[in-house]
C-alpha cells in the first residue's frame, strides 16, 4: 500500500481517534463497534437475530459474533448452511412475522448467490404488500488484505441500481456502531458493507455510556475546506484523508473529505452544498470504475450545480479488471494516496 | 372414507369449481382485452391447490405458485379481489402493485412468488423461524413445482428446511411440465420421491387428481409439523392440461391430454360423492349452478368497480354474508403482521 496508512498500523484519522482515554470511553475496534451494536440490539430487543455460516459455535471467520451463542443460545444464533439464498429468504420471512434478522454473509463477495432473493424478493416486498421487510444484510468487503478476487469485492454498485434497498459503508468505529443500530432499526431491508482492511485497524475511544446511533442518509463532513470537494466512502476516506495533509502541506490549499457513510438514500444536499461552496469536486471509490457508484453522484452534481463548477468532475477508482491476487498487483489495482493528490492537484489547476 | 363430514366434501367440491370457473372468466375477459395478461391455468390440477390448503389452518402460512389458485380461495381471498386485481381497479385486497397473479396478501398468510421460481421456500422457511421462535403452533406450507425443484434456491430451502426441522410441508407439484418444456427434459429422476431423500425429509406420493388423497396427506404433513416432528415432503402427480400461460400456444402430447381428461380431478370427486351417498347427481347440478351465480356476480361487480387501479386502493373489504363468516373470509390479525408495519 502506498502512503503511511500499512498493514498493522493502527489508523486514527477519525475525529474520536484524537481523543485521550477518559472515564466512560474505551479504545474500540470497527469490529468490536459492529459486534457491540449487534450485542447491544440483541440484548434489548428480542426480536433481533443473527444468522449465517460459522457465526455460532466457530465464532464468525473474522470473530466478530465469538460468544454470541454462548450468550444468546442457538435459536438466536443460527448456524446454517452455505446457502446464501437460504440465508436471505430465510431472513425476508422471519421479518414478515415481525423479527429483525441480521444475516451475515462470510464475505460480501458471498452475495451474489443470494442476489435474487434481495433484488426480487426483499427489495420489492414493501412496494407489491405495503410492509417492510426489517432486514440486515452486513458482510465484509472490500481490498488491500491480499485476498484475491473472489474475497475483496466491493459490490454497492449491483444493488444501486435497484429500489427498495438501503446501502450502507461506514468508515469510522464510530459509525460503524451508530449505522449499524439504525439499520437494524430500520422498517426496510439494508446491505451493511463493512470494509475488512479496518475491522482491526481502525481504533476510536467510544462512550460506553450513551447510546450511538446514526442516521441513515446523512453524509459527515470529515474534513472542512474550501477549494475542493472530495466525496468518499468507506476506506477509501483514509487515503483521501492522507491525501488532504499532502496538498495542504505542499500546496496550501483545503480539501472538504465528505464521508457518504450511507449510499442509498444518497445524502445529495450534502454532496450539492459541498460542491457549491468549492466548486470543484473530485469522487473516489474503491470499486471498479465502469458503472460504479461515482457516475451516479457525478450525474447527481451536473443536475444539481453545474453551474457553481469550476472545473469537470474527476473520478478515483479501482481498475477495470478483476481484483488481483498478487499484493504489488492489487496495489496497482486500488486507488492510492498518490492518486487521490495527482487528481486533486489538476482539479485545483484547473 | 374420508373423515371429512358432509359440509367439509362440499366446500372441497365449491372450491375445486371455483378455481376452475374463476381460471376460465379470467381466460375470457383475456379474450375481451379487459385483464392484460393470461391467467395461468391450473386446469387438470385444482385438487393440489385446493386439497394442499384445506389442510391448513387459521393462522398458518401458504406460499402458492403462480398455478395455485385454490388454494389463494381457499385462504379466503374471494373471487372478486381476484378478478378486480386481474382488471386492475381499485379495491384491490393487495394493492396495485403487485402482479395480478402473484399475490402476497399478509393478513391471509399467502406468500406469493416472484418471477424466478424456487425461492418462495426459503421465504417460508423464515416464516417458520418465526413460528419457531415465538413456540407458536404454526405451519408452512410451500408449493413447489417440478420445475422449480430444479433452481438452486428450492435445493437451499429443502435442505435449510431440512436440517432446521422447521414446520414446514413441501408440495411438490409433478405436473409433467415446466413452462413450455417437458419435465423430463427437466430432470433426470423418474421417481420424484428420490428427491426428498437428498434431504432426509420423509415423503409421500399422491394421486395429485385426487383432492381426498390430496387433502389427507397434506393433513398428516401438517399435522406431523404442528407437533414439531419436521418437515416433510409430498409428490403429488398430476398433469397440467393447458400450456403455461395461455390457450393458444400448442399443447402439448395429444395421448396424454386424452389419458388425463379421463382422470379429471373434479369429475372423480363428483363421482366420489355420489357413490359414497354424500350427494345425488341432482344436488351436485345446485351447487354447480350455485357457485356459477357467485362468479357471474363477482365478474359483474368486479367489472363495475370503479377506479383504474391508480389510486391507492381502498381496505380491503370483507364481504358481507348473512350467514357467520367462516375464517377463511375473515381478515386475520396476527401480531407479526402489524409490529413491522409502517409508513
Amino acid at each position: 500500500m502506498a502512503g503511511s496508512t500499512g498493514q498493522g498500523e493502527a489508523m486514527q484519522a477519525a475525529p474520536d481517534g484524537a481523543q485521550p482515554e477518559r472515564a466512560g470511553l474505551r479504545q474500540t475496534t470497527y469490529l468490536e463497534a459492529i459486534r457491540e451494536a449487534m450485542w447491544e440490539e440483541m440484548k434489548t430487543d428480542p426480536t433481533v437475530f443473527i444468522m449465517g455460516e460459522d457465526i455460532g459455535t466457530y465464532g464468525g471467520a473474522f470473530k466478530i459474533t465469538e460468544g454470541f451463542l454462548e450468550e444468546f443460545g442457538p435459536d438466536r444464533v443460527i448456524d446454517t448452511p452455505i446457502s446464501e439464498a437460504a440465508i436471505v429468504g430465510a431472513a425476508i420471512g422471519a421479518a414478515h412475522m415481525g423479527f429483525k434478522p441480521i444475516a451475515e454473509m462470510q464475505f460480501i463477495d458471498f452475495i451474489a448467490p443470494a442476489f435474487d432473493m434481495i433484488v426480487n424478493f426483499a427489495a420489492k416486498v414493501r412496494y407489491r404488500t405495503g410492509v417492510g421487510a426489517p432486514l440486515v444484510i452486513r458482510g465484509p468487503c472490500g481490498g488491500g488484505a491480499h485476498a484475491g478476487p473472489f474475497h475483496s469485492q466491493n459490490v454497492e454498485s449491483y444493488f444501486a441500481n435497484v429500489a427498495g434497498l438501503k446501502m450502507v459503508a461506514p468508515a469510522t468505529a464510530r459509525d460503524a456502531k451508530g449505522l449499524l443500530r439504525a439499520a437494524i432499526r430500520d422498517p426496510d431491508p439494508v446491505l451493511f458493507f463493512e470494509h475488512k482492511y479496518l475491522y482491526r485497524r481502525i481504533k476510536e475511544a467510544l462512550p460506553t455510556d450513551e447510546e450511538i446511533v446514526v442516521p441513515l442518509g446523512v453524509a459527515r463532513t470529515h474534513r472542512p475546506g474550501s477549494d475542493l470537494t472530495v466525496v468518499t466512502y468507506g476506506a477509501m476516506l483514509y487515503k483521501a484523508e492522507e491525501a488532504a495533509r499532502t496538498i495542504s502541506d505542499e500546496d496550501g490549499c483545503e480539501l472538504e473529505i465528505l464521508d457518504l457513510r450511507t449510499l442509498r438514500p444518497l445524502d445529495t444536499p450534502s454532496i450539492v452544498d459541498s460542491v457549491r461552496r468549492t466548486g470543484r469536486v473530485l469522487i473516489v471509490h474503491e470499486a471498479p470504475r465502469f458503472g460504479g457508484f461515482a457516475g451516479e453522484i457525478a450525474a447527481q452534481i451536473c443536475e444539481e450545480a453545474f453551474e457553481w463548477l469550476d472545473a469537470p468532475i474527476r473520478r478515483v477508482t479501482a481498475l477495470d479488471t478483476p481484483i488481483p491476487y498478487s499484493p504489488p498487483l492489487e496495489e496497482h489495482y486500488l486507488p492510492q494516496t498518490d492518486d487521490i493528490v495527482s487528481a486533486a492537484r489538476w482539479l485545483l489547476a484547473y | 372414507m374420508s373423515s371429512l363430514n358432509r359440509h367439509q366434501l362440499r366446500e372441497l367440491y365449491r372450491h375445486l369449481l371455483l378455481t376452475r370457473g374463476l381460471e376460465e372468466r379470467l381466460e375470457r375477459l383475456w379474450h375481451d382485452g379487459r385483464v392484460s395478461a393470461p391467467p395461468i391455468r391450473s386446469l387438470g390440477q385444482e385438487a393440489t391447490g385446493v386439497g394442499g390448503a384445506f389442510a391448513l389452518r387459521e393462522g398458518d402460512w401458504v406460499a402458492p405458485s403462480s398455478r395455485e389458485l385454490g388454494a389463494v380461495l381457499v385462504r379466503g381471498l374471494a373471487p372478486r379481489e381476484v378478478l378486480v386485481r386481474h382488471l386492475s381497479m381499485s379495491g384491490s385486497p393487495v394493492g396495485s402493485s403487485d402482479q395480478a397473479d402473484r399475490f402476497t396478501a399478509p393478513a391471509l398468510g399467502v406468500l406469493g412468488p416472484t418471477g424466478p421460481l424456487g425461492t418462495q421456500l426459503c421465504v417460508m422457511n423464515g416464516v417458520a423461524l418465526g413460528f419457531r421462535l415465538r413456540a407458536e403452533p404454526r405451519v408452512c406450507l410451500a408449493y413447489l413445482g417440478d420445475g422449480a425443484s430444479r433452481t438452486g434456491a428450492a435445493h437451499e430451502g429443502l435442505n435449510f428446511a431440512a436440517v432446521q426441522g422447521l414446520p414446514v410441508l413441501v408440495l411438490l407439484v409433478h405436473n409433467g411440465w415446466a413452462s413450455g418444456t417437458r419435465s423430463d427434459r427437466q430432470a433426470a429422476v423418474t421417481d420424484w420421491l428420490d428427491v426428498a431423500g437428498a434431504y432426509g425429509l420423509p415423503a409421500e406420493s399422491v394421486d395429485g387428481n385426487d383432492v381426498l388423497q390430496v387433502y389427507d396427506s397434506a393433513l398428516r404433513g401438517v399435522q406431523r409439523a404442528r407437533r414439531g416432528e419436521g418437515p416433510s415432503l409430498i409428490v403429488a402427480e398430476t398433469y397440467r392440461m393447458q400450456a403455461h400461460a395461455d390457450d393458444t400456444g400448442a399443447q402439448h402430447d395429444a395421448e396424454a391430454l386424452e389419458a388425463w381428461a379421463r382422470r379429471d380431478p373434479i369429475t372423480g370427486f363428483e363421482s366420489y360423492l355420489v357413490e359414497t351417498g354424500f350427494e345425488s347427481r341432482p344436488s351436485l347440478a345446485v351447487l354447480r349452478e350455485g357457485v356459477r351465480r357467485e362468479l357471474d356476480l363477482a365478474v359483474e361487480e368486479a367489472l363495475g368497480s370503479v377506479g383504474t387501479g391508480l389510486e391507492k386502493p381502498a381496505v380491503p373489504a370483507v364481504p358481507g354474508e348473512s350467514e357467520p363468516t367462516p375464517w377463511t373470509r375473515r381478515p386475520m390479525v396476527y401480531p407479526d403482521l402489524q409490529t413491522h408495519e409502517s409508513g
